[in-house]
């Protein structure tokens, strides 16, 4: 069979798209589908996943990603697939903040293993769990970019570089400050 | 003689507005195409005088590149920029996109010209957030000025830029991989032939170069190819980002001349850290082969002569070693990148990065055995050169170089079951 | 392919022709060069990931793929020089390294193809000390067994899904080496083509289910044959061990089932053995059906026959049925003095002649070329799930398929137009499309719909088109006037006229029905009674498309039953039962829809004292004294009946006449009927694997949401059903794809035989 470019085939389509996700959430993800040939939707689902994503409190269920499924025409299993692929999707429950710490060459040389020990002791959890109150996740990642900065973590979408134990006491002092909302 | 081209903004206040990038010449290689209609042909040839080589790892010539690709085939053609930054200790396009997206801009908009293309497509890595944010402005700032979208100044050519983010896999960067992620699959690389520029996105003729590369081209075009070319030496053309990093006093991102001795450069970084001596040094991002520091203290940074030492400029990621670093740990942790990144889609890098990995993680824990070297040195040539992308080389040459440079230390780990680095 | 120029490459210093576009693995196969590979299968996309058809090629700097290396004039290629087999046996290594040790116990031993290569590439000692990988299994239903510790992500099974089933079910999740092929969130698979993904699994990972530790490969005897459950005649394999079939599989024909196989054709084997076969002849005493021996059984029945009215004797044969069984019972009933024979048992309308010899219409590698198709009461994914994937082929190439049809029914490609009326609307709507074409309605009044113009428009533009009346088609109670419409608006478009009958030889019991003169139809049978009833291969009360007529002319005839399983109706209506081969067993032809007249031999023994029905119907043509029944053997049926159809040629021409009026009318409420794949025969009905699939029909009547909404009915509500003659009880299941004031209720599933005629008005009731 010669090349293929095409997106993946859904043959039983669903009719009432309105229904599955909220307008705002919806408007979200238009604006990424318009960005791409009519024909390739699913170019917009990691967008898309990355939306509901966020709008779940930061981790994705099979529902969730059956209703991106349905909405971008795509097959669950192609859908499954793309969330089980890039780490920066999560499958189980995390944190109200996932910590995301890179143990990577550059950090390890500058110390990432002296702010992950600070971590796992002021929160009582080990790199993969959540602590008990919902609140924080500590997750190890790979180089994000900033070696320039090393050691550094990433928490939601803000980076913070260049680590200290004392920096990583005052930056989650003020993230528990305002856990209220 | 640093930041002339892609950091050029850079000692302005806010430098990342359309204003800061037009004081500096910004659009203005742009308005001189458009109005002059210069031909695509002379683009194309501008940027291979320049010598511009893909600044993204591979170095392969930008120019030539863009002239593979059949610029009067009728349909869609598109340009699509690396983003996805992502190699160990390389993180200049971040700066790139937080400092100076115009230069981005304007570059994708050349080459779309350049190519006949209709649109471009950004890939920004997704944990790249602010600078997602920063080069999103910066486009809606190039659309409202007229320079993107429909009727480019009133040129009747018409070029937009969409922005593509990532969601965290390394084996994006590569090239074929991207443009499935954009496709909304996982990023597996295709295999080759076709090429992108035959068939890349969508099916559709395609030009992906690095954002560095793309950022180079609206000053090459400004101030010629020559120009660019005698900024460096031969057979590397221009200036580069280097992003040193390590245990040094002033890590970061410096545009300088290729050519520049690595000893300047670890001079304008800042030099060793107090009490650090330079053990070694991998000169081009994790999967370029790591080089002794007395080696690496006579080299150049540029592609041949780091070639000629047995290693690869990549990147430009400089990321400096110093003596209290035990090898067989980084090793130990590189090849745990590798194995985490590979994307399982072919054999030898999907069995292979996993089998690396634990026999240096064995030797690592003290677990070594005596074949493992050779064990090791064999497995590497059994994946290099058999994997449909070049992960499986950036995962295999790390731990060929490391053993081959440094044996004695593995061999300490395997015959005292302890580190030879601090006692450990 | 205009002019296709020819260049030539070598290989291992062979010289060999190919043609541009070639990959180097498809010259490699076809001048008999062994590369090995896991990956590259010649029905799929290329994939490259297996890495090992790695070959030496001139000025490469590394071994190519040869799966995915397009050939060049002058290229030249090393397949086992030491570059190539050094790169083929680290892949084999790195494929090894976390493979289990297990292929003791694990089912494709002897037949794997990783077993297979590792004898030449592997090495006897491993290397590799660390822990082995392991691998969850997921339940992806009755029919394929998963171990996936064993795979090796070729992705065969996740790019047959996209590119041939056209569900992709299965998927690779995760990366790296903790990718993981499998469906994710376990369930069934559903596609009626699953079972391919057995054959195509390189290795032990996906294996049969019902043959699961059953036999080891090199137990089995292959015998070849041809599938009896659809009219594609698909090519199989039987693998038949201690005289016993083990399992089937396909037989490459890439001019009917190219390299597939339906899972109905697959694993209806299973029938061949389960509780209800009939092992010795069952004799009426009493009133009872009791064992007797052969001899007694047959003359009893030879002097029934002979003794019946022959005006009043009949003879009903499943569509199933061989040739030489349908020539040797026609000859039988003939020289009896009757000529009332049918095989047509699913057809609801009897009133217009049939055209001559209803056939497919075009080859099945023509109905890949086709630009439009219309589909007419025709489920045809699952109804002849390989003609569908010719179908499907066009369609990917740009092809319009539509329908009109009694259920929105999944297909597994993008419908164009489609129309989903009531059973009764039918004939209407056809009657919009052939007056949107300026074709005679045949006296049915037009419904307006906007959708008749661009079917209409989209046959006449077609070079090619196909017009198909399906089995729901055929069983409806005014299938002459749809067949008529059907007629005539391919004619005024320029298109086809097809057929898809039902069995696996309706096309060849056509043919013998052409080839001599007719009695009454099975509808005037049923009509007017029979005394004495022969049955061949029949299950009365599902196989009828009206049940409860069928009980009722059983009631009053004797009846002579050659079944192959006892069913209740049989118990109750035989007055003998005569235990046949089913076609596993015994040596017959099958024409298919095509018209390609296949034949093939017995792959087992008959079950107990079962014997191949030819033999029976001969003797009891000798004991009925009539001449002429002297074969020895089922050549010598062969010959004499090829002999008889021989001026026999394809006509789907309407013979002329006036066409009847619609019996069908609207009603508050309508069944809709139609057989469901896994109901539409004995054998297919006591496949026990087939039975516990998604596609077996659930016991439940089916209507859609605004029904049951006015109903004031729930899902699971338990709803009664009422027919004129009959009534039934079930689970209510709400259903989009049912149109408004419909119950889907089929025929040939458990509770049908309860019911009257498949279409018709019946009403619905809390129960």
């Amino acid at each position: 069979m010669s090349l293929r470019c095409e997106p993946w085939a859904r043959t039983d389509k669903r009719e009432d798209k309105e229904n599955l996700f909220s307008p705002e959430i919806r408007a979200e993800i238009d604006q990424w589908v318009a960005k791409y040939p009519d024909e390739w939707k699913q170019s917009a689902v990691m967008a898309a996943l990355r939306i509901v994503q966020d709008d779940n409190g930061g981790y994705l269920t099979q529902e969730l990603m059956d209703k991106v499924a349905d909405y971008l025409d795509m097959p669950p299993i192609a859908v499954y697939e793309v969330a089980t692929f890039y780490s920066m999707f999560e499958l189980s429950e995390v944190g109200r903040h996932k910590i995301c710490v890179c143990t990577n060459v550059s950090c390890m040389i500058c110390g990432s293993e002296n702010i992950v020990e600070h971590l796992e002791k002021r929160l009582g959890i080990k790199m993969g769990q959540t602590t008990e109150d919902g609140r924080f996740t500590l997750k190890e990642v790979e180089c994000l970019g900033a070696c320039g900065g090393a050691p550094m973590f990433q928490i939601g979408k803000q980076y913070y570089e260049n680590l200290t134990p004392e920096l990583v006491d005052s930056i989650l002092d003020s993230l528990e400050q305002d856990n209220g909302e | 003689m640093a930041n002339e081209v892609c950091l050029r903004t850079l000692h302005l206040d806010r430098p990342w507005l359309l204003s800061s990038y037009e004081s500096e010449g910004g659009y203005e290689a742009l308005r001189k195409i458009l109005k002059e209609k210069i031909s695509q042909e002379e683009i194309i040839e501008t940027v291979k005088t320049s010598g511009l080589r893909g600044r993204g790892g591979a170095g392969f010539p930008t120019g030539l590149k863009w002239s593979f690709i059949n610029r009067s085939a009728p349909g869609e053609k598109y340009i699509v920029c690396n983003s996805d930054e992502g190699e160990p200790g390389t993180f200049k396009d971040r700066d790139i996109l937080r400092y100076n997206p115009h230069a981005l801009i304007e570059g994708m908009i050349i080459a779309g010209y350049a190519i006949g293309g209709t649109a471009g497509y950004n890939y920004i890595r997704g944990e790249f957030w602010e600078p997602y944010e920063r080069f999103e402005a910066a486009l809606e700032e190039a659309r409202e000025a007229g320079l993107l979208g429909e009727n480019i100044l009133g040129s009747g050519f018409s070029f937009d830029i969409h922005t593509h983010l990532g969601g965290g896999a390394y084996v994006c960067g590569e090239e074929t991989a991207l443009l499935e992620s954009i496709e909304g699959k996982k990023g597996q690389p295709r295999f080759k032939p076709p090429f992108p520029a035959m068939f890349g996105l969508y099916g559709r003729p395609t030009i992906i170069n690095n954002t560095e590369s793309l950022a180079s081209i609206p000053d090459i075009i400004r101030q010629g190819g020559e120009w660019f070319r005698d900024l460096g030496v031969e057979n590397s053309g221009g200036s580069k980002l280097f992003s040193i990093s390590g245990n040094i006093n002033n890590p970061g991102v410096f545009e300088i001349p290729m050519g520049t001795p690595f000893s300047e450069l670890l001079g304008m970084a800042g030099g060793m850290k107090d009490g650090y001596k330079l053990k070694a040094v991998i000169p081009g991002g994790s999967s370029a082969p790591v080089l002794p520091a007395e080696v690496m203290m006579d080299l150049n940074m540029d592609y041949d002569s780091i070639a000629k030492a047995g290693s690869m400029l990549g990147s430009g990621a400089v990321i400096v070693i110093d003596d209290r670093q035990c090898m067989v740990k980084l090793l130990d942790r590189i090849s745990y990148f590798y194995y985490e990144e590979s994307c399982g889609q072919c054999t030898p890098c999907r069995e292979g990065t996993g089998w690396m990995h634990r026999v240096v993680h064995r030797i690592e824990n003290g677990e070594g055995r005596p074949e493992d070297m050779d064990l090791l040195d064999d497995v590497t040539q059994r994946i290099m050169g058999r994997t449909i992308c070049a992960l499986g080389d950036a995962a295999a040459m790390p731990v060929a170089a490391f053993i081959q440079h440094f044996r004695e230390e593995f061999q300490y780990h395997i015959d005292h079951k302890k580190c030879m680095v601090g006692g450990r | 392919m205009a002019d296709q120029q020819t260049i030539t490459i070598e290989v291992d210093g062979r010289k060999l022709e190919a043609t541009p576009g070639q990959m180097l693995i498809e010259v490699t196969d076809a001048a008999g060069i062994t590369v090995p590979r896991f990956c590259y299968h010649k029905k799929l996309s290329v994939a490259a990931n297996c890495r090992m058809c790695l070959v030496e090629v001139e000025n490469a700097p590394k071994p190519l793929p040869a799966c995915a290396t397009p050939v060049a004039d002058g290229m030249k290629a090393w397949t086992c020089s030491p570059l190539a087999r050094q790169a083929q046996k680290g892949t084999m290594e790195f494929l090894l390294i976390n493979h289990p040790l297990d292929c003791p116990i694990c089912d494709q031993g002897g037949e794997c193809e990783l077993q297979d290569v590792a004898m030449g590439f592997g090495s006897g000692l491993s290397r590799f000390v660390e822990g082995k990988r392991v691998v969850r299994n997921e339940d992806i239903g009755p029919l394929i067994a998963t171990e996936m510790t064993r795979c090796i992500h070729c992705t065969r099974c996740v790019r047959f899904g996209d590119e041939i089933a056209g569900v992709r079910e299965m998927g690779a999740t995760g990366r790296g080496e903790h990718m993981k092929i499998g469906v994710y969130v376990e369930h069934a698979v559903s596609s009626e083509l699953s079972g391919n993904i057995i054959d195509l699994c390189p290795v032990g990972a996906l294996t049969s289910r019902p043959f699961q530790y059953r036999a080891r490969a090199w137990e089995l005897t292959t015998h070849d044959s041809i599938a009896g459950h659809d009219g594609v005649g698909s090519n199989i394999h039987v693998h038949v061990r201690n005289h016993q079939v083990m399992r089937v599989v396909p037989k490459d024909n890439e001019a009917i089932n190219e390299t597939w196989l339906s899972d109905r054709d697959r694993f209806s084997y299973q029938a061949l053995y389960s509780s209800d076969r009939l092992e010795k002849p069952l004799l009426r005493k009493d009133g009872k059906l009791v064992e007797v021996e052969w001899q007694e059984a047959l003359l009893d029945a030879a002097n029934l026959l002979k003794n019946a009215d022959k005006n009043r004797l009949g003879a009903l044969a499943s569509p199933g049925s061989t040739m030489e069984e349908l020539y040797l019972l026609r000859g039988l009933l003939n020289g009896l003095g009757s000529k009332h024979i049918d095989h047509r048992l699913g057809q609801g309308d009897f009133r217009a002649a049939d055209p001559v010899l209803p056939w497919l219409g075009q080859k099945f590698a023509e109905v890949e070329n086709n630009q439009a198709v219309l589909l007419i009461g025709s489920w045809l994914r699952k109804d002849q799930p390989l003609l569908n994937h010719r179908v499907r082929k066009a369609a990917l190439a740009g092809a319009q398929v539509m329908a009109v049809n009694p259920v929105d029914y999944d297909f597994n490609f993008s419908l164009g137009s489609q129309v989903v009326c009531t059973p009764a609307a039918m004939a209407g709507q056809l009657a919009g499309i052939a007056k949107a074409l300026g074709a005679d309605t045949a006296g049915v009044r037009a419904v307006d719909n906007a959708v008749h113009e661009q079917i209409a428009d989209t046959l006449k533009k077609a070079d090619q088109g196909l017009v198909l009346l399906g089995s729901v088609a055929q069983a409806h109670p005014d299938f002459s006037v749809l067949r008529r419409l059907a007629a005539n608006i391919a004619e005024v478009a320029g298109v086809t006229l097809g057929f898809v009958g039902e069995g696996a030889n309706s096309t060849g019991a056509a043919m013998l029905r052409a080839a001599s003169d007719d009695g009454l139809s099975l509808g005037d049978m049923l009509h007017q009674g029979l005394d004495a009833c022969v049955l061949l291969n029949v299950e009365p009360e599902f196989d009828s498309s009206n049940p409860q007529a069928m009980k009722a002319m059983l009631g009053k005839a004797r009846v002579v039953a050659l079944s192959s399983h006892v069913s209740p109706w049989l118990r109750e209506h035989a007055d003998m039962v005569l235990p046949i081969a089913t076609f596993l067993e015994t040596a017959g032809s099958f024409v298919n829809l095509q018209g390609d007249l296949q034949s093939f031999n017995g792959c087992a023994r008959p079950a107990g004292e079962s014997r191949p029905a030819w033999k029976v119907l001969r003797v009891l043509a000798n004991l009925a004294d009539l001449d002429g029944f002297d074969y020895e053997s089922v050549a010598d049926v062969r010959e004499e009946m090829l002999k008889s159809i021989s001026g026999v040629k394809p006509d789907n021409r309407l013979p002329e006449g006036d066409t009847p009026g619609l019996r069908l009318e609207e009603s508050d409420l309508q069944r809709i009927g139609g057989t469901p794949l896994y109901h539409t025969d004995m054998l297919v009905r006591r496949a026990q694997a087939l039975q516990h699939t998604p596609d077996a029909w659930k016991a439940s009547l089916r209507v859609n949401p605004a029904l049951a909404q006015a109903l004031g009915l729930e899902d699971g509500d338990s709803v009664m059903l009422r027919q004129n003659e009959g009534e039934l009880t079930l689970p209510l299941a709400v259903d989009e794809r049912v149109p408004g004031n419909c119950v889907w209720m089929p025929t040939g599933v458990p509770g049908s035989e309860l019911l009257g005629a498949g279409f018709g008005a019946v009403s619905l009731e809390k129960a």
